[in-house]
């Protein structure tokens, strides 16, 4: 059914591509292979396993970072495209020991069981409020309809996204 | 995902040419479907020719009175911008009910155009499937096709376009700007997106060595009298079982112009002029409406599992003109439909 590994072979040899990335506010200059997306460069080249593989498929959210300030999936993200950006993590969201906003939030408003799909929740409700779109529980829960939780904890997700935004019960 | 390499576009004049000489190599741009298809190795480029760095990202005002969205234009950046949310609210509504906001920041304007289908056989490649391998099969015929075309498919492919934001665009007469090694061309909507046949290889009429310039969207934008009404499987971040794009001009209570286009109905965002005539001189209300909805599906053919969408999208077609005709289109964040 696919094509024969002879025709999908590359035009040339790819050679590991520079990539210079600054992440959690430090710079980076890695060698990729163009096929990297920038969950795995995050993951298995700096470490940074916050981020999570989920689906791998953009269907449910764990992944997502702040590229440029805007919420983005890092599984569908090649990290060569992303040459100069940006990136925020789970891991660079807190200052020192002082933790984010919304991670106190989440913590306040129990909005997790298992934890996996938190950090990519966490990372997508900080650029839901970037975004200033959402003012009602109706408008947060479609505009965080892209993370998925399998636990369920959504009411308290909204709760603790409320409470960060400043409109806290 | 296969090894390729990677090469950096930095003119629209280099991208084409880049394609030209290697006709294996695809373009990305914001990846979400490419890199997707990619990991089920359905896509096996040899070559991306990244074109996200093009200079293609700006919303203005033609001189005719209409909007050029620029082919790199997110679809976030895209529903939320003033000129569209004020003069064509109905495709910021359709952009809003399609994907999830992480999608729609990193999702283009052309490459939302040239999406490929969600077909589970389609992506599959363990299963024949004629969009994937023209002349292989079609194994959604015989096999789970509830999520299938109910109109203009073929003993090919029962294959649906996935897009919210095309039906929006084809209801609003938009056109498709091109350029490729034979020059610029402009490709009205109801064009661009093509039925299967006996080719369900070719979603549409794009040529191999072009690439989408921009999106123009005509002057009427219907912003008084619009709805975009999505019903699928769960409240969001799902694709359209129907969906329905309808826009109204009333001129003392008469309607004047009409526009209806549906989604996840077809292989392309579905029109029909006789509808939409039937529509125009009416009263608008439930008879009316009834009547467009009769003409529009009285060639749908259902397949084993899809018989429930004729009904769901004669009703929807009613509602949405209702909501249209009566000022209150649908609210993307409110799931209760008036």
């Amino acid at each position: 059914m696919s094509p024969s590994r002879e025709s999908a072979a590359p035009l040339t040899k790819p050679a590991p591509l520079s990539v210079t990335l600054r992440i959690n506010g430090e710079s980076r200059t890695l060698s990729v292979a163009p096929w990297t997306t920038l969950l795995d460069l995050l993951r298995n080249h700096l470490d940074l396993t916050g981020t999570k593989k989920g689906c791998d498929h953009g269907q449910c959210g764990a992944c997502t970072v702040l590229i440029d300030g805007r919420r983005a999936l890092s599984c569908l993200t090649l990290a060569v495209m992303k040459d100069g950006a940006e990136i925020t993590t789970i891991e660079g969201l807190a200052k020192g020991d002082e933790l984010h906003p919304l991670q106190q939030a989440f913590i306040d408003h129990d909005a997790f069981q298992c934890g996996y799909c938190t950090p990519g929740q966490i990372c997508s409700a900080a650029g839901l409020i970037a975004e200033g779109k959402a003012k009602t529980r109706e408008e947060i829960r479609e505009l965080m309809s892209g993370n998925i939780c399998r636990c369920g904890a959504y009411p308290n997700i909204v709760g603790a996204i409320e409470q960060a935004m400043g409109g806290g019960r | 995902m296969n090894n390729f390499d990677y090469v950096r576009a930095c003119d629209v004049a280099e991208a084409v040419k880049m394609k030209a000489a290697t006709p294996h190599a695809k373009f990305i741009a914001g990846g979400t479907n490419l890199i997707d298809l990619m990991k089920y190795h359905v896509e096996q480029p040899r070559r991306l020719i990244d074109i996200s760095r093009l200079p293609l990202t700006a919303v203005e005002e033609t001189s005719a009175g209409g909007v050029r969205i620029g082919a790199l234009v997110p679809n976030s950046t895209l529903a939320y911008h003033s000129l569209i949310e004020s003069r064509y609210p109905l495709l910021a509504s359709a952009i809003l009910a399609g994907a999830s906001a992480q999608l729609r920041n990193m999702a283009s304007t052309g490459g939302n155009l040239l999406q490929r289908t969600r077909c589970a056989y389609f992506y599959d490649v363990a299963t024949p499937c004629n969009k994937r391998t023209p002349g292989a099969g079609c194994s959604a015929t015989g096999g789970l096709n509830r999520n299938h075309a109910i109109l203009g498919a073929s003993a090919d492919c029962i294959a649906t376009h996935p897009s919210d934001m095309c039906v929006a665009l084809a209801a609003l007469n938009a056109t498709v700007q091109v350029t490729g090694a034979q020059g610029e061309r402009a490709i009205p909507f109801a064009d661009f997106h093509r039925l299967p046949g006996d080719r369900p290889d070719l979603d549409n009429t794009l040529r191999a060595d072009e690439i989408i310039l921009a999106v123009v969207l005509p002057p009427q934008g219907f912003a008084a009298n619009h709805s975009y009404l999505k019903l699928r499987d769960r409240l969001s971040y799902a694709f359209a079982l129907v969906s329905v794009a309808a826009a109204l001009e009333l001129d003392g209570g008469r309607i004047g112009e009409a526009r209806l286009a549906l989604g996840g109905v077809a292989h392309k965002p579905w029109r029909n002029e006789a509808a939409e005539n039937a529509l125009r001189g009416q009263a608008p209300g439930h008879e009316a409406f009834g009547r467009a909805a009769d003409i529009l599906l009285k060639d749908a053919k259902h397949v084993a599992h899809n018989a429930f969408k004729v009904p769901l999208a004669r009703r929807a077609i009613i509602r949405t003109l209702t909501q249209a005709a009566s000022g209150t289109p649908q609210i993307q964040s409110i799931k209760t439909i008036r």
